[in-house]
């Protein structure tokens, strides 16, 4: 494979996905071999391999089934499903079948949280599970089928679009059409209209556009590089997965815009692992633009340029969702966050300066050049304007996918999910916010925080596309056990405040499940979320307990029942327990020998 | 040329050029701002996060801070220096750090910053996880045990064709430092001596060249700030001005080093014995409380049940509890066994030691003999403990002084060379 020269770094990952997806493994040989090849030490590869969790050192199963711990997932049933596929397959999670034909692993969010319970097999996907469901998939899989030939096509679920003039996104699009626009502009021209649009990151920054564009742009390099984030991880979202399964083509001419516009000649869709079976259509897709002309050399523009895109895929991390850990990730490293004494637009991908935006955003762009500024500005708000793709999961009649525009109603849009009996709503994901909410006696309205009138825009509950809604019945702190279960396990560990600080805190909230919180665990709990909060290195760290505060805030009557008053005894601490262990080897051990 | 700006630290107007480096400009101007992973030559890591500063009201760390001008930076506010007394304590409770049994104790940069700020216990639980020792390389020990993850060796090490000795392996908090061996056998030993001294704890030791300098001379035995603890409250109130102050001590899973060191204050014990009457304590061996007691001090952690029992009778019958020693902290070298199955100490002490009997077969139960517990357990794991002498043992002076000012209400510092974990 590399037996001339030596191979570029940035194909790592490509290559390991390769022995992975043969191997079902990356063993000990192959490390050997692969570090050779990209003239690395063994332990700076073992490193990269061991920081994605699906590479394996160990054979994980012919079959590899990934079972969705999200807490959206629990609600709705995981627990069974993840029985019946230990009934079925003979072994339990986290291990593989004597045989190894099947393997059983859990893993985060895969993106289809309105057709949970959901898992990954070989990375196909099977949705709306039921446990005969899983024994039929397990006796099919036995008697020789493929997971190609089995798994489910994921619903799009689009339940709302806004009126056919006023939706941007999920409407019909003639392929290569805005492309036209690049024709009469300048690159510059272009980013000009970017930002007159007032478009802004989708991914919850709001960061504009045009003006990250024009950052790029104007610092002095060689090379530049404009790079997709289809590393959706955030639990509960799904907007991305549905874009890419119905406009695929908007994403791709969302970077060629880009590119134009910041002088790129190189770019990269990071998708995330978890929906590797959309990246066949995506290479489809990139031939024919290649074919077209549209990617490549000479691409007809004003002035015509060079540039060309690949699909870069991730092997399972959160955390690369952050732009320098995306970045890192590319390179063939370690998916860790850098130090933020450049901005990606100065110093990026290979050093050079990059624009990494949202698939979302980019999607939005040709869509903008469609419509015109004009008409553009006439939809959403004055800060935010046009739509946003909403992903709806949780206690609801219709979960699924809504474009609304900017300044809906929060009311009207929970009222169209057919939210039932709903308590919290978690806008965002879990690094995002919780809300509280009760319907108003007097009016029969949602009240959001004890507030009406609240609406979903970049001016008041903005929302990055995660809306999870938790009913009466749902223990709140449960969920947010949960929330801090995913950043426990995702946390790159690289800074102490995010690796230790939130497993710290997770014990502490199975302290107050247990039923042993006392009032000075509150004290605590705030305490250590805010040190976690000031000092973590990168976002991940830094809004893993936004929920956690909010909800301490919102939700007084759930945590104080949960609390009991300081004593001079911790309630944790069991004698028997303690002694318990104890005990039973005394016992054996002396029986034994009797 | 480079432009001469000015800036502003902690309101203190500061000349300096564009684009230094903070914590390189603070210190030239007297503020020390503590790092464990910046070092001055190699390209900042951002990882030990304790050089967190405030920039124009938002939160950053100092060490990839390039000055510019008129920049507002914050160091030395309360939240700010609370913050970084946090972080080491998080480092001390998710490490397992023994102090008194490691070869770089003295040496330790983390350690001198505890001093320095005057940590007396972790306000974190101790996670007491397990981790590996590995002896493997050919000139070198990886103590994960005590690596705090700063990624200087992981960075900085590299062998002559480029390729990296040291790598971080697994994320979260499973996250460890790996030596490739084959790839450290091609160092030279000054090198393997350079790794050594860039690691700011004791997890990288090089073999044979441990213990260099004595107890003493070590690094930071000699130079350091003075401790000024703050104790709560002006004293303690006797019902009867003429009546004593009443203390009671015990040794749990101890070594009865602390109260032999208690017995160093010598004459002062004179002037103590003038305020203070023992009760229940080794000391006087009085067995069993006879009143209630204004101070009671522990020494030891909890390693059976009759330890639990003690502790929580301490904790009943007296108005303040002290955790005396590192034992008493955070296990302590007893808690060392927490990393081993019980099983296999209980195992190792009866069944298959060199000193036990041919054919041994009887691991002690009855019911009037302690229970072994699952774990040694730090006091405050079990009762609330309201101070701590930390020390292995705690130095004399320390101790008179804390349990002075308890009693009296006097403020009193430490000097560098009595506040010791080890």
């Amino acid at each position: 494979m590399f037996k001339t020269h030596k191979p570029d770094r940035k194909h790592l990952m490509e290559v390991l996905w390769d022995i992975q997806k043969n191997k079902r493994c990356i063993e000990s040989e192959e490390i050997v071999k692969v570090a050779q090849a990209f003239d690395m030490s063994r332990i700076e590869l073992e490193g990269i391999i061991s920081f994605y969790h699906f590479y394996h050192f160990d054979d994980a199963g012919k079959y590899t089934v990934y079972l969705d711990t999200s807490i959206i997932a629990e609600h709705g049933g995981r627990q069974e499903i993840r029985q019946a596929f230990e009934e079925a397959t003979g072994t339990t999670f986290g291990s593989v079948t004597p045989d190894l034909t099947f393997g059983l692993f859990d893993t985060p969010c895969i993106g289809l949280s309105d057709q949970e319970p959901a898992c990954l097999i070989n990375f196909r996907p099977f949705t709306s599970l039921t446990p005969q469901k899983v024994f039929n998939i397990v006796t099919q899989l036995k008697a020789g089928k493929r997971p190609s030939e089995i798994c489910d096509v994921p619903k799009t679920n689009i339940r709302y679009t806004p009126p056919a003039d006023r939706t941007v996104f999920f409407k019909p699009y003639e392929k290569f059409s805005a492309l036209a626009a690049l024709r009469d502009r300048t690159p510059d021209e272009i980013i000009d209209t970017v930002e007159q649009s007032k478009l802004a990151g989708y991914g919850g920054a709001f960061f504009p556009t045009g003006k990250k564009w024009r950052f790029c742009r104007q610092t002095p390099a060689e090379k530049r590089y404009v790079i997709a984030n289809a590393d959706e991880g955030e639990p509960g979202t799904f907007k991305d997965r549905v874009l890419l399964q119905t406009h695929p083509e908007l994403l791709i001419e969302g970077l060629i815009f880009a590119a134009y516009a910041v002088g790129a000649s190189e770019g990269a869709i990071y998708l995330r692992a978890e929906y590797m079976y959309l990246k066949e259509e995506l290479d489809r897709l990139l031939v024919e633009y290649r074919r077209k002309g549209f990617l490549g050399k000479n691409i007809p523009a004003k002035t015509p340029f060079e540039f060309d895109l690949y699909v870069h895929l991730g092997a399972g991390a959160y955390v690369c969702g952050e732009e320098t850990a995306l970045i890192h990730s590319m390179e063939g490293r370690r998916g860790e966050p850098g130090t933020k004494e450049y901005f990606p637009v100065q110093k990026g991908f290979l050093g050079q300066p990059t624009v990494v935006n949202n698939v979302e955003t980019l999607s939005a762009v040709p869509r903008v050049f469609e419509a015109g500024v004009e008409n553009w500005l006439k939809v959403g708000t004055a800060k935010t304007p046009g739509t946003k793709i909403i992903s709806v999961s949780g206690d609801c009649t219709n979960p699924g996918i809504y474009e609304i525009e900017w300044g809906t109603d929060f009311n009207d849009f929970l009222r169209m999910t057919g939210a039932r009996d709903p308590k919290m709503v978690q806008l965002s994901g879990p690094s995002g916010v919780c809300v509280a909410v009760a319907v108003d006696p007097k009016t029969g309205l949602y009240l959001v925080d004890g507030q009406d009138r609240r609406a979903l825009s970049g001016e008041d509950l903005a929302c990055g596309g995660s809306f999870m809604i938790f009913d009466e019945t749902r223990n709140i702190l449960k969920v947010l056990k949960s929330y801090s279960d995913f950043f426990v396990a995702e946390s790159c560990g690289l800074c102490v405040p995010c690796r230790t600080g939130n497993f710290l805190l997770n014990k502490k909230l199975q302290k107050l499940i247990n039923g042993h919180g006392e009032k000075k665990d509150l004290h605590e709990i705030t305490e250590w979320s805010e040190i976690i909060k000031t000092t973590s290195r990168c976002g991940l760290g830094q809004f893993s307990n936004n929920s956690l505060l909010l909800a301490i805030d919102k939700f007084p009557d759930v945590i104080d029942r949960a609390l009991a008053d300081n004593t001079d005894f911790n309630p944790a601490f069991n004698i028997e327990t303690a002694t318990a262990e104890y005990d039973r080897i005394v016992e054996e051990i002396n029986a034994n020998y009797d | 040329m480079t432009k001469i700006i000015n800036i502003t630290i902690d309101g203190k107007p500061i000349e300096t050029f564009e684009g230094r480096n903070l914590v390189d400009v603070a210190k030239e101007n007297g503020i020390f701002i503590p790092t464990l992973c910046y070092f001055r030559d190699i390209p900042p890591l951002a990882t030990c996060r304790i050089c967190t500063v405030k920039l124009n009201g938002r939160h950053t760390t100092g060490c990839t801070l390039r000055v510019a001008d008129g920049m507002q930076i914050e160091v030395n506010t309360p939240e700010l220096l609370d913050n970084r007394k946090a972080i080491i304590e998080m480092l001390y409770s998710e490490g397992n750090h023994f102090c008194p049994s490691c070869e770089k104790s003295g040496k330790c940069d983390m350690q001198n910053l505890g001093y320095d700020m005057g940590i007396t216990a972790s306000r974190y639980p101790h996670a007491f996880s397990h981790k590996t020792i590995d002896f493997n390389p050919k000139r070198m020990i990886m103590e994960s045990n005590r690596c705090i993850l700063c990624k200087r060796c992981v960075e900085e090490v590299k062998t002559r064709d480029g390729k990296d000795v040291f790598s971080f392996v697994k994320r979260g908090v499973k996250t460890l430092v790996k030596i490739d061996y084959e790839e450290e056998a091609k160092l030279s030993e000054s090198e393997a001596m350079r790794a050594m001294n860039l690691c700011p704890v004791g997890a990288i030791l090089v073999k044979g060249m441990i213990h260099e300098e004595p107890f003493g001379d070590r690094k930071y035995d000699l130079v350091g700030k003075e401790v000024k603890p703050k104790l709560s409250g002006g004293g303690l109130v006797k019902k009867d001005p003429n009546e004593k102050f009443i203390v009671a001590t015990t040794s749990l899973a101890g070594c009865f080093g602390c109260h032999m060191s208690m017995l160093d204050i010598d004459t002062e014990l004179i002037d103590l014995l003038e305020i203070v009457e023992f009760n229940k304590s080794p000391l006087t061996d009085i067995k069993k409380f006879s009143k209630r007691c204004h101070i009671g001090i522990v020494e030891g952690g909890c390693a059976n049940s009759e330890n639990v029992e003690v502790l929580k009778e301490f904790r009943k019958r007296c108005d303040i509890l002290v955790s005396l020693g590192e034992c008493a902290i955070m296990g302590g070298i007893p808690a060392m066994r927490n990393f081993v199955s019980l099983r296999e100490c209980l195992e190792e002490a009866y069944l298959h030691s060199r000193t036990s009997e041919l054919g041994a077969h009887v691991i002690p139960g009855h019911e009037d003999i302690p229970k072994i517990l699952n774990n040694v357990y730090p006091c405050t794991e079990i009762v609330k403990i309201d101070y701590y002498i930390p020390g292995c043992p705690p130095s004399a002076q320390h101790i008179w002084k804390v349990v002075r000012s308890l009693l009296l209400g006097e403020e009193f510092s430490i000097a560098h060379d009595e506040f010791k974990y080890d």
